[in-house]
């Protein structure tokens, strides 16, 4: 249960780090909280010959809200620190919402938010959040930076667009639009362990009747996960239980979570389906319709 | 012997750093191999076996210490990860004097633990929540105190404590009698 020796580095800039990623690309692991490549290398599942520990580089752990309303996290901002700051619950609701569900108060104050979609655990919050809010995802390596579209991201489990020599320093997401509504539920064996299912809710509403919809789901696949066709069939629905049920009978029909130690792939299903009603509901419960 | 230790560190490959902590108030300088986790650092280099280790990956919350005033699990961060932090440990909580902190007060009158293997990350866990919180419902505080498991208890007579030393800490001096 102790990591294997590796080189440790610890750069005082950015360009410093990108330079060792570049150097040593796939043997190569970036330490930012190290809330899960700690518990990794523990568990020697991971191995890296050198560790890029990117805790001391300035201007990496900033919270930014532009002109537009539009919020964009650094790499070094805590799971704590978006739980606490003001400008998250205005203008990136669907993160507040999530973060009591992510991990313990211990391990939120040192793992970052970005470590976390960066890592795409398929049971952690962060993951389906990014794919219900659609952010764009800033990766920089030392040939230059590019952007990244939230659906591209996830490529499988523990496995996203970013290359070894890449770290995603910042994701910029959308200005929440005055008609969103949305929320994070899950059902874990003990709150703040890995769900055994979850999903993140958003929705936009005129009136009461639903304009988009985005469901994303997370411990139902190898990934974070959504379905557009539940999705397509809110759409044009009005809010209410009817419609909640629907979709929810399309999530436990398309879906086709993993089993594993805790919980059958059945039970998985049952679970989306479940979860499906309870975030459509706890989304809209302020809408005044009675869903 | 340390020495020893080093040589063979750096011959397998690993990095060696100097790490300044200041450990309940006193400076602990070491000088570890790059992999050693903060809870090593602490028991084994530093002398400070209060600190626990149940499962050295995150789960259990029993090496839980705070990290300039955070709660954080000191097995999930290397030594190196928080050189020049301040770090306070289950031993930093009495008085000099010995004079128990309210918290450790209220879980002896709350007969908290039975084996207490899991008291430090506990006790640690317990002191966060009420620096964030100084008046936590007893759903709050199981909430919190979701993060450290207990094999003994049964978890009752743990929150029955933190209860106690809520009233305690809120200027009751009689802590109640639960």
């Amino acid at each position: 249960m102790k990591p294997a020796p590796f080189t440790y580095h610890r750069p005082e800039t950015l360009d410093d780090a990108l330079d060792l990623l570049a150097t040593h690309g796939d043997d190569a692991k970036v330490l930012a909280g190290g809330q899960s490549l700690i518990p990794l290398m523990a568990l020697r599942m991971g191995r890296p010959g050198h560790v890029v520990d990117i805790g001391r580089i300035a201007g990496l752990d900033s919270i930014t809200v532009g002109a537009d309303g539009d919020v964009t996290i650094g790499a070094l901002v805590r799971h704590e620190q978006t739980r606490t700051s003001t400008d998250v619950a205005t203008h990136a609701p669907l993160i507040a919402t999530a973060m009591p569900w992510v991990a313990h108060r211990a391990i939120r104050s040192r793992g970052t938010v970005l470590g976390s979609i960066a890592h795409g655990d398929p049971a952690a919050e962060m993951p389906a959040v990014v794919l219900a809010t659609e952010p764009t995802l800033i990766a920089r390596s030392s040939s230059g930076v590019r952007e990244i579209a939230a659906a591209d991201f996830f490529h499988g489990y523990l496995d996203t667009a970013l290359r070894a020599d890449e770290i995603l320093t910042e994701v910029r997401f959308p200005a929440w639009s005055p008609n969103a509504v949305g929320a994070v539920v899950e059902v874990a064996r003990r709150h703040g362990d890995y769900a055994l299912v979850g999903m993140a809710a958003m929705l936009t509403v005129d009136g009461d009747t639903i304009s988009s919809a985005a469901l994303a789901y997370f411990g139902a696949a190898s990934t974070a996960i959504r379905v557009p066709d539940a999705e397509q069939a809110l759409v044009g629905a009005t809010v209410s239980a009817d419609t909640f049920d629907a979709a929810a009978a399309i999530v436990s029909a398309e879906l086709s979570p993993p089993p594993d130690i805790h919980a059958s792939a059945a039970y998985r299903r049952h679970l989306a389906g479940v979860l499906t009603v309870r975030g459509l509901s706890a989304a809209t419960a302020e809408i005044g319709a009675d869903a | 012997m340390t020495a020893d230790r080093l040589a063979a560190e750096e011959s397998a490959g690993g990095s060696i750093v100097d790490v300044a902590l200041t450990v309940n108030g006193r400076s602990a300088p070491v000088r570890v191999e790059a992999r050693r986790t903060l809870s090593d650092v602490l028991r084994e280099d530093v002398g400070l076996t209060g600190t626990h280790l149940g499962c050295e990956h995150g789960v259990c919350g029993a090496c839980t210490v705070l990290i300039d005033g955070q709660p954080a699990r000191s097995c999930l961060l290397l030594a190196a990860q928080v050189d020049g932090a301040e770090i306070t440990t289950i031993e930093g909580l009495a008085e000099p004097d010995g004079t128990l902190h309210p918290i450790q007060q209220a879980m002896m009158q709350a007969h908290g633990f039975q084996c207490a293997f899991c008291a430090p990350g506990f006790l640690m866990s317990a002191v966060a929540l009420l620096a964030d919180n100084p008046q936590p419902t007893r759903s709050e505080i199981r909430e919190e105190l979701a993060g450290n498991l207990c094999r003994c208890t049964g978890y009752q007579s743990i929150v029955d404590g933190v209860e106690i030393a809520v009233r305690r800490m809120n200027g009751d001096s009689s802590g109640g009698s639960s």
